[in-house]
């Protein structure tokens, strides 16, 4: 009975979309594939082959799961209250930098508290990053599109700096952090023969849940939902617009602060000197697009992309379809899901016609 | 080293790097004045390098020598405005989110071209180096003038050049033709537009065909000038340089070229710095943030408003007020 009510309740157009897009997305790979004169059902075989039977590409998967999800959770959290954070990038990488950098100053304490402290130092420097813009656009009404883009590259150059002058060691990186910092674990390599998969999928499954919790119980999360809808309501409702939106892009600032820390203390144990962006960031933007904005949505949609990226290595030793096959698979899908409408207004035609006849 | 040594450097460099930029803000001048966002401007111009590089191997190979790269940048124009129109069937016909839709732009731009590199040269992530550049010249007669030559004519592109009188010919359509009045009014109120018979769809597929046309021609002025082939990392923000350039001079022409000189110029100081007296003790850093440390000044309003265009980045529906 409930769940009868449930399946009710749903939109399953809403749903559709989604699925349709990554549907389409892929055939477009496939045709793209045939044209040029490759396989793409070996292709597409030896992605699924590796991710699904391959204990070492499937641990990968799930460690490059970590960060897309809580990027695509940045991105899904700042778009429930209308607001847009291309900022992402930069967010994650002063994320990155600061819980590397804590955990080589603070070296010397106990695990129970420098594990904790540098995941922290992260959120808080993605925080600050996404603060910025946040008052910029409260205050000033600068459009978040484009101060978040400015931040994106004062961040690169910044801890390209900080990185040359204070932590520098040979290799273009810093030092690697001290073991008391690291996510990472033996007893996850070994069970999937020694792929990068760190405890840092436990601190993106506490994200997903906490991403839900805020937004949907909390008044506070009632509050950034409804500026999100319509800031003008909400306005004259009592509620501060302004304030909400300040706090909307902190805190997706936070989830990609810790997005970039699980690469610093999970999966690198490091950071380079980058001299361009890590790509993490603007997946996030089509995970979350992808993803619906919801937090069970972007932990699918993580999974998905995470999966054809990391599958998409054996796809060029096995088939030898270039990697960058997936990126055009990826823009697709975002052009198919930002395209909605279309999906929308042809699958309406078609229903007309079925009653038609 | 005296302060004209000094401008000797810095000015040439100046020219260099902002040549590409001028032209790719232009083109964002361009789709934005008509009311679309143009996040893509990255892309476009990694789809002009991408054709350049292609083009002028390919013209080199037949025969076609020191005249390739002017081709090839022509080439690069066709195809950043093709490949523009992407985003002008996504954002303006199937009305997508225009930023959602740029971004993907931008996604398939570097796949697509970097997927093609190693289609075309058996799995080698590059391009080989061109061999005919648009080289470095002394302009003719204007290189002799004394002081200004050297600082202002020697050991320039004609690219250069050709940016800054481009940018006043854009000036000029913009705002003294009937047609720049169209395209300004439907990025202003389409609605108003769509009354006095202008057909708002297709002054917004103009502007942003434009912009893929001077994206294209941006990215393809880069790698002439300054790179010579193309691989994962020749257009690494330069896009996005432009968009600041382009919010920074106020979504005007003249205000964008003014800025891409300015953010040329921040660009050359950061990399000539070590050259130079008492600009070495300044780390790099500064002059590399700058313009969007400054960009970021502007739009908070201190130093004069800048507005984007009333209706910039809102899909037009018919009878929707």
């Amino acid at each position: 009975m409930k769940v009868n009510a449930f399946l009710k309740k749903i939109n399953w157009m809403t749903l559709l979309i989604p699925v349709i897009s990554v549907v389409l997305g892929l055939v477009c790979g496939a045709v793209i594939m045939f044209a040029i004169g490759y396989n793409p059902l070996l292709a597409y075989q030896s992605i699924i082959e590796s991710i699904f039977l391959q204990p070492y590409y499937g641990g990968e998967t799930i460690r490059a799961m970590i960060p897309l999800v809580l990027a695509g959770l940045a991105v899904a959290f700042a778009f429930r209250t209308g607001l847009f954070n291309i900022g992402v990038e930069g967010q994650l990488m002063v994320g990155w930098f600061a819980s590397v950098a804590c955990a080589i100053i603070f070296g010397h304490l106990p695990k129970f508290i420098l594990l904790p402290m540098s995941v922290v130092a992260g959120g808080a420097a993605g925080a600050l990053w996404g603060f910025i813009p946040g008052l910029l656009k409260a205050r000033f009404k600068v459009h978040e599109v484009i101060s978040t883009i400015m931040m994106n590259y004062i961040a690169l150059y910044t801890t390209a700096y900080l990185i040359k002058n204070f932590l520098y060691t040979e290799g273009e990186r810093t030092p690697t952090i001290p073991q008391a910092a690291s996510l990472s674990s033996a007893f996850l390599a070994n069970l999937t023969q020694g792929s990068r998969l760190h405890w840092g999928f436990v601190v993106a499954i506490i994200a997903v849940t906490a991403m839900w919790f805020m937004l949907w119980k909390t008044t506070k999360g009632y509050e950034l939902r409804a500026v999100g809808f319509s800031p003008d309501a909400s306005e004259y409702a009592g509620m501060n617009v302004g304030g909400n939106i300040i706090l909307s892009l902190t805190i997706s600032g936070i989830f990609a602060g810790l997005a970039g820390a699980m690469e610093g203390l999970g999966t690198y144990q490091y950071m380079t000197i980058n001299s361009a962006f890590t790509g993490i960031g603007f997946n996030g933007i089509a995970v979350a697009l992808l993803g619906l904005n919801t937090p069970v949505g972007v932990t699918l949609a993580g999974a998905l992309f995470a999966g054809l990226q990391t599958g998409g290595m054996t796809m060029q030793s096995n088939a030898g379809v270039p990697v960058e096959l997936i990126q055009i698979i990826i823009a697709l899908i975002i052009f198919f899901v930002g395209s909605g409408y279309v999906i929308k207004w042809a699958a309406d035609r078609l229903k007309r016609k079925g009653h038609k006849s | 080293m005296s302060f004209f040594e000094v401008l000797t450097i810095i000015i040439p460099s100046t020219l260099l790097t902002a040549a590409p930029l001028i032209f790719t803000s232009l083109g964002g001048v361009f789709s934005e004045r008509s009311g679309v966002v143009n996040i893509g401007l990255e892309g476009l111009m990694q789809v002009g390098a991408f054709t350049a590089a292609i083009a002028t191997l390919g013209l080199e190979h037949a025969g076609v020598g020191s005249a390739s790269p002017w081709i090839a940048i022509l080439l690069a124009a066709v195809a950043g405005g093709i490949f523009s129109l992407i985003h002008a069937v996504v954002s303006i016909s199937f009305r997508a989110d225009q930023t959602v839709s740029g971004v993907a732009l931008n996604f398939l731009a570097l796949g697509l071209t970097i997927f093609l590199v190693k289609m075309i040269y058996d799995g080698k992530g590059q391009t080989p180096y061109i061999g005919h550049n648009i080289d470095k010249i002394n302009i003719p007669g204007l290189s002799q003038i004394p002081f200004f030559g050297p600082i202002f004519f020697q050991q320039v592109t004609y690219t250069s050049y050709l940016a800054i009188l481009v940018s006043f010919l854009v000036w000029f359509v913009i705002f003294k033709t009937a047609f720049g009045l169209r395209l300004r009014s439907v990025g202003e109120h389409p609605a108003a537009a769509d009354t006095l018979g202008i057909n708002v769809s297709k002054m917004r597929y103009i502007g942003v065909t434009l912009s893929g046309v001077f994206g294209g021609i941006g990215g393809a002025v880069y790698l002439v000038t300054i790179t010579s082939n193309y691989n994962v990392s020749t257009i690494a923000g330069q896009g996005f340089l432009a968009l600041a350039a382009l919010v920074f001079g106020k979504w005007h022409p003249i205000g964008a070229m003014g800025a891409s000189l300015f953010f040329g110029f921040a660009q050359a100081l950061s990399i000539t710095s070590q050259q130079i007296p008492y600009l070495d003790q300044l780390p790099s850093v500064i002059m590399l943030t700058a313009p969007y440390v400054l960009t970021l000044i502007v739009l908070t309003g201190f130093v004069g408003r800048a507005e984007a265009p009333k209706a910039d980045g809102v899909p037009y529906i018919k009878g929707q007020r």
